[in-house]
């Protein structure tokens, strides 16, 4: 019999709440779940849910109040902010809502940003860069600014940008909240492509039913506690 | 390289605001060098003095006289090579705003003790055959259009009357820091004119100027040439040529230390405009931050960033005020030769400016680098969109 298997991510009695002024207002509260190696995840809910704060804490991009997230067997409550810093460019693709390129880089550097962090020579960054932007299909807009591409497209260079260092997950914020139904369906494709094909730990929040057909299991957070099992 | 290009190109993202700031920074380092440069207009007779002079003036003040006699006595000091004197004539050219330097000098010792004031030799021998003679600086020349064999009649102050020279002679200077529009005409001219006219004020010379053999030896050469004076009608002060230079500035320290205040004044504002320029661009940014760290940038690499962009804007206008410097300067010498004779813009000039722009870009990043790097990334990330 074949030894179970570790999650990629495991998350234990995490809590987290925000404080405005004297007021605590709790917005994640108890959670635990586990998402295996290779799966595609939707985090639905109502808007104020926590599931926002909840991806960005198995990003590393904010901190818990308590609690346990353990990302590849990394326990990353404990990381201090620079190695937290190492850790997320090594491990997370982020994929925003708005895309969020630098609007003063190229398709082609926009992608190479996240490379920097890394010891490879320009050579091979370029060739990291360039099967990204293949794989999105953009190899024919590399010299091309945010500004100069639609939104689908801009999306899709964010992707590249995600996975050009190959991280342990992707995470993704409402990827297809800004783009219409043809670039959304798109972008959703390429999504499903790289949980596929390249085995890619996926978690998307998102409020489109649509987009989370395309997941393999669905989340619902409802006032930051887990409203379900597995679906 | 990729992080270069980002400063560079951050930096021009607003251009007009870029622009602005950089024209500001050009400005005030304009100012700020020309400011410099009129401190060391102030200075310049003190860079020019030479080790090797000394200058012998009446202890109680330079406007009393000493008898003319004191050249022997000095002359057989030991240590002095060379003995000179002379009285300030303080005259001006047809009306009083045409004020320049102009002495009454032993002329065959002043021009030995003076290498520095470039004569030709058969202008040096023409001065010395004609008592009425004067030798200009080219400056000084080229300012009122007189030429060789004019006559330049000279309105006295100090001492009354018109007094009238034929230009016999223009030096230029040996180097840079020489004053090139004095005037300077023989002392037995004025003597035996004073003579006739004013006798109680004849045969005395207002200043002694004494070459000494050694250099290092110029203090004690002083202390004796005031000693060989001790309890006499006239009592001296000898002092080196720098000292004496110096104690005219030290009469106009005020407006010294007033220019100097201004120019930093100027660093300082300019240092707000950047900083101003600064804040609002990281306020703008904070949202690409955020994104740069969420890629595992970390709080050095935003910091480099904004330091990077801020030294891109106050660099480049730094250069460009240092370049515009040098015409300005000159520009500024043409108009002002008769207060500044000597109006360079010196190496210590350019590396100050260097460093003012190095030190406003810094300080100027430093409080928007230290907001950017504390921000979270969760509270970045909500500013977009």
């Amino acid at each position: 019999m074949e030894p179970e298997k570790e999650p990629i991510v495991r998350i234990r009695n995490l809590s987290k709440s925000y404080r405005r002024g004297s007021q605590v207002i709790p917005v994640l509260e108890d959670i635990s779940f586990d998402i295996p190696d290779g799966e595609f995840l939707a985090l639905m809910g109502p808007s104020g849910s926590g599931k926002s704060t909840l991806l960005n804490l198995l990003a590393g991009i904010d901190k818990a109040d308590s609690g346990s997230i353990r990302v590849g067997g990394v326990e990353i409550t404990t990381l201090d902010e620079t190695a937290l810093a190492g850790w997320r460019a090594v491990n997370v693709g982020f994929i925003f809502q708005f895309y969020n390129l630098i609007p003063v880089l190229t398709a082609f550097e926009n992608v190479e940003l996240p490379l920097l962090l890394t010891r490879l020579t320009r050579k091979e960054r370029r060739t990291h860069v360039e099967t990204a932007l293949r794989v999105v299909g953009l190899a024919d807009r590399m010299d091309h600014y945010p500004g100069q591409l639609s939104g689908g497209q801009q999306q899709r260079v964010a992707i590249a940008r995600a996975v050009v260092t190959d991280p342990t997950i992707l995470v993704a914020d409402e990827p297809t909240g800004d783009l219409d139904r043809q670039s959304a369906g798109e972008i959703l494709n390429l999504m499903d492509r790289l949980n596929r094909e390249s085995g890619k730990t996926v978690v998307m929040v998102t409020h489109d039913p649509r987009a989370a057909d395309k997941a393999r299991s669905i989340r619902h957070l409802e006032k930051g506690v887990l409203t379900d099992a597995d679906t | 390289m990729l992080i270069l290009r980002l400063m560079w190109r951050n930096a021009l993202r607003h251009r007009l605001r870029t622009f602005l700031t950089i024209l500001g920074i050009t400005i005030a380092i304009l100012a700020f060098g020309l400011l410099r440069t009129v401190i060391g207009a102030w200075y310049a007779g003190v860079e020019a003095s030479s080790a090797s002079r000394l200058v012998t003036r009446n202890a109680i003040s330079l406007i009393f006289p000493l008898p003319i006699s004191y050249k022997d006595r000095i002359r057989q000091v030991d240590g002095v090579s060379i003995v000179s004197w002379g009285n300030w004539f303080g005259g001006y050219y047809i009306e009083q705003k045409n004020f320049f330097a102009n002495f009454a000098v032993d002329m065959p010792s002043y021009l030995r003790l003076y290498p520095e004031f470039v004569l030709p030799p058969d202008q040096a021998a023409a001065a010395m055959r004609d008592r009425r003679a004067c030798v200009v600086g080219r400056k000084l020349a080229e300012r009122f259009g007189w030429k060789i064999g004019d006559t330049i009649v000279l309105k006295g102050t100090a001492f009354p009357g018109e007094w009238e020279f034929v230009l016999r002679g223009v030096y230029h200077g040996r180097d840079r820091s020489t004053d090139e529009s004095q005037l300077f005409f023989h002392w037995d001219y004025l003597n035996e004119t004073v003579k006739k006219l004013i006798p109680r004020r004849a045969d005395q010379a207002g200043f002694y100027m004494i070459g000494v053999v050694n250099p290092s030896l110029a203090a004690e050469v002083a202390t004796e040439i005031d000693r060989t004076f001790k309890n006499s009608l006239a009592e001296t002060m000898t002092e080196t040529e720098k000292a004496f230079t110096l104690g005219f500035i030290a009469m106009t320290e005020a407006i010294v230390i007033a220019i100097r205040l201004v120019s930093f004044v100027v660093i300082v504002i300019i240092m707000a405009v950047v900083a101003n320029t600064m804040a609002m661009t990281a306020r703008e940014r904070i949202g690409e931050y955020a994104v740069m760290k969420t890629l595992g940038f970390g709080g050095p690499h935003i910091a480099l960033l904004i330091f990077g962009e801020s030294l891109v804007i106050s660099m480049t206008g730094c250069a460009i005020g240092i370049v515009l410097t040098f015409p300005t300067a000159a520009a500024f010498a043409d108009a002002m030769s008769q207060y500044f004779p000597i109006f360079n813009v010196e190496a210590r000039t350019v590396w100050l400016d260097l460093a003012a722009a190095l030190l406003v870009g810094t300080v100027a990043a430093i409080f928007p680098a230290w907001r950017a790097v504390r921000i979270g990334i969760a509270e970045g990330l909500r500013r977009i969109g």
